[in-house]
């Protein structure tokens, strides 16, 4: 096995590993705020390891075959990790917001500076 | 001419991704330079300016909302691109953070309030996004007139604005203030 | 020797598998925004599986159908949270 398969299957590993563990966290935290931690990081971050995994594979099958679709292939996935960036934080804290707005409270919360700025 | 400085900037962007999603997709116009694969054929570079001509007819009005045009400047873009690396450092924290927290539920929620002293949309855009990415902390409401945040913490600590923010802080302030 | 396109496959199945535990979240609630968050991890998780079929087959335009699903999925978010700013309790 040359080095740079062992490159793509460790970052296809990480990927799959971090994914897991958003979906994990999904059914193991109590309420919507703490989902949201791990649904949003864990699972941003797999999926960002999943196009470096792609980025590695295509830039290699381009050292190999020299077509120029693989370089082609990379950057649109450079692209789709730029939409992904922009797109997955912005969702959560939709959410969190209407969350909040429904008057659904952090369960367990010591603390809730937005409610006392809503009540005075 | 007020509206040419946004109309170009957009037409810009436009053309700009344009051109990358058909970096290496066909033919070259010219045939015989090296790495001409890569290229773009006459048909697409026509066909790009002409859509990034139409987009921007129509969305110029959205883009530099404010007549600011500091992020004409390509050093902010250099600096936004160097911004990453610390970010993606912040995001691998997190993950390990979270992970632990999966793994032996030990939770202590609470909703702070920060107050980071932007003045720029796209700052506490940015700082938003950033906060969401990193450890344990998730954005919640933003105060558009005063320009606070307010943020989810899963385990609560003290001096919540120099905590979860000022490491972004002053990164953002380089590029987008 | 594996072909490494097999990897790719085998991380999309894992993918599958991920979805359909993710969709759980979304049968069992309790509230509204559990549901909305389980969909938005569904979403988060068809767009790594489709750059890894994309990847696996070959084909550029499964990450071109990738970027615009991440798009549309963003919208699909904002809709339903100001939709569910309107409601009120959240049980349901």
């Amino acid at each position: 096995m040359t080095w740079p398969i062992m490159v793509i299957l460790i970052l296809l590993s990480i990927s799959l590993i971090f994914n897991a563990l958003g979906t994990i966290g999904l059914h193991r935290f109590p309420d919507v705020y703490t989902r949201l931690h791990a649904a949003t990081k864990c699972t941003t971050f797999g999926t960002i390891f999943m196009t470096f995994t792609v980025m590695a594979y295509s830039v290699r099958e381009y050292v190999i075959t020299e077509e120029a679709k693989f370089l082609n292939m990379a950057v649109h996935t450079l692209l789709a990790l730029v939409a992904l960036l922009v797109t997955n934080p912005t969702g959560a804290h939709a959410i969190a917001r209407a969350a909040h707005k429904m008057g659904i409270k952090p369960e367990k919360a010591v603390r809730d500076d937005l409610k006392d700025s809503e009540v005075n | 001419m007020k509206r040419g400085k946004a109309f170009i900037s957009t037409f810009l962007l436009a053309l700009f991704t344009y051109l990358l999603l058909t970096l290496a997709a066909g033919q070259s116009m010219v045939e015989e330079a090296p790495l001409s694969h890569l290229l773009w054929s006459l048909e697409e570079l026509v066909l790009g300016i002409s859509v990034a001509l139409i987009v921007a007819s129509l969305t110029d009005h959205i883009l530099c909302r404010k007549r600011n045009y500091r992020m004409l400047n390509p050093v902010r873009w250099i600096v936004m691109l160097v911004y990453t690396i610390p970010l993606f450092i912040e995001m691998a924290k997190a993950n390990f953070d979270v992970a632990y927290r999966v793994i032996t539920g030990k939770i202590e929620p609470a909703i702070v309030k920060i107050d980071p002293e932007l003045k720029t949309d796209l700052g506490v855009t940015f700082l938003a996004n950033s906060i969401t990415l990193t450890p344990g902390t998730l954005t919640v409401d933003v105060d558009d007139e005063e320009s606070e945040l307010y943020i989810h913490w899963i385990k609560v600590g003290t001096d919540p604005t120099e905590n979860i923010a000022g490491r972004f802080v002053k990164w953002i302030r380089r590029f987008a203030e | 020797m594996i072909d490494l396109n097999m990897y790719f496959y085998g991380a999309v199945g894992a993918f599958g598998l991920y979805i359909i535990i993710s969709a759980f979240r979304v049968f069992l609630g309790p509230t509204v925004p559990d549901r909305t968050v389980g969909l938005d991890t569904i979403n988060t998780l068809v767009i790594a599986s489709m750059i890894g079929l994309g990847a696996a087959m070959w084909e550029t335009l499964f990450i071109d159908i990738a970027i615009v699903y991440a798009i549309l999925s963003f919208v699909t978010t904002l809709f339903i949270s100001k939709y569910m700013e309107g409601m009120e309790g959240g049980e349901a």
